[in-house]
């Protein structure tokens, strides 16, 4: 088996409401990137209302589709923000 | 980054935070800047009581708390490094607000105001640009919506069931 690497994932605003819990576990294969997570949460994990170019922040930072993740990021799914 | 250990001349200029405290309070801004910033400028953003035609009883604004006070700081940061002003502070509530509430505050002290004007708008769009926070808007009518939220998805979220307990849900 190839390494294999968990994120807690975060959902806020209307994802939150959508994903039952503002919060998770996802599992996924080594080497894996912020778009290799979105896809799993879209295909596989019943989130396929998830906008398939959604903003994503690693660690509390904005992140880019090709961005690497690592065990224990912590990811979340940012929709548009309504501040100010 | 600002460095931990040595002297950080930018990060002594900015005062920011996000709270669940009342911003509507005078005297914020009194201690802002120095003698030699002679301009002092102070934008307030409140919860209007109509938005598209539709009258407004109350709102939620959710955050994703740590990374909205790191990325408010920043923002303030970079408006600082960028614009001749001596101080700026920036602070943005969260929870239940009622219509007339301030939701955002924005003070700008400088020596002239060219810059406070262009350091104070620079800040409030990038506040809403990429500030880490979402409204939940309410409405007369029971209606209640995620402001921005796509189209599709705000009327899915709206119609589970559970999505009228938790919009009637005090957060206090």
């Amino acid at each position: 088996m190839s390494e294999r690497l968990r994120v807690r994932t975060l959902f806020f605003g209307v994802y939150g409401e959508m994903a039952n819990g503002r919060e998770g576990m996802t599992e996924l294969p080594g080497g894996s990137t912020v778009g290799d997570l979105v896809a799993t949460l879209r295909d596989t994990r019943g989130f396929d209302w998830l906008p398939e170019r959604v903003v994503v922040a690693v660690n509390r930072r904005y992140a880019e589709t090709g961005t690497p993740l690592s065990e224990g990021d912590e990811v979340a799914l940012i929709p548009p923000v309504a501040g100010g | 980054m600002q460095e931990r250990d040595g002297h950080d001349p930018v990060e002594a200029r900015v005062r920011t935070r996000i709270t669940r405290e009342s911003l509507d309070e005078p005297g914020l801004f009194g201690d802002l800047g120095a003698g030699s910033d002679g301009a002092v400028l102070i934008f307030q953003g409140r919860v209007r009581d109509m938005d598209e035609g539709r009258t407004v009883t109350g709102l939620a604004y959710e955050a994703y708390d740590e990374m909205a006070d790191e990325e408010l700081r920043a923002i303030c940061r970079e408006a600082a490094d960028r614009f001749a002003v001596g101080a700026i502070s920036a602070a943005h509530r969260v929870g239940e607000l009622e219509p007339g509430e301030v939701s955002v505050s924005i003070g700008v002290a400088a020596p002239h105001r060219a810059a406070c004007y262009e350091a104070s708008r620079f800040v409030i769009e990038e506040i809403k640009a990429r500030l880490p926070v979402w409204k939940h808007e309410r409405y007369a009518d029971g209606d209640a919506v995620w402001v921005g939220a796509p189209e599709g998805l705000a009327a899915r979220a709206e119609a589970r069931p559970e999505a009228g307990e938790d919009s009637a849900k005090d957060e206090g």
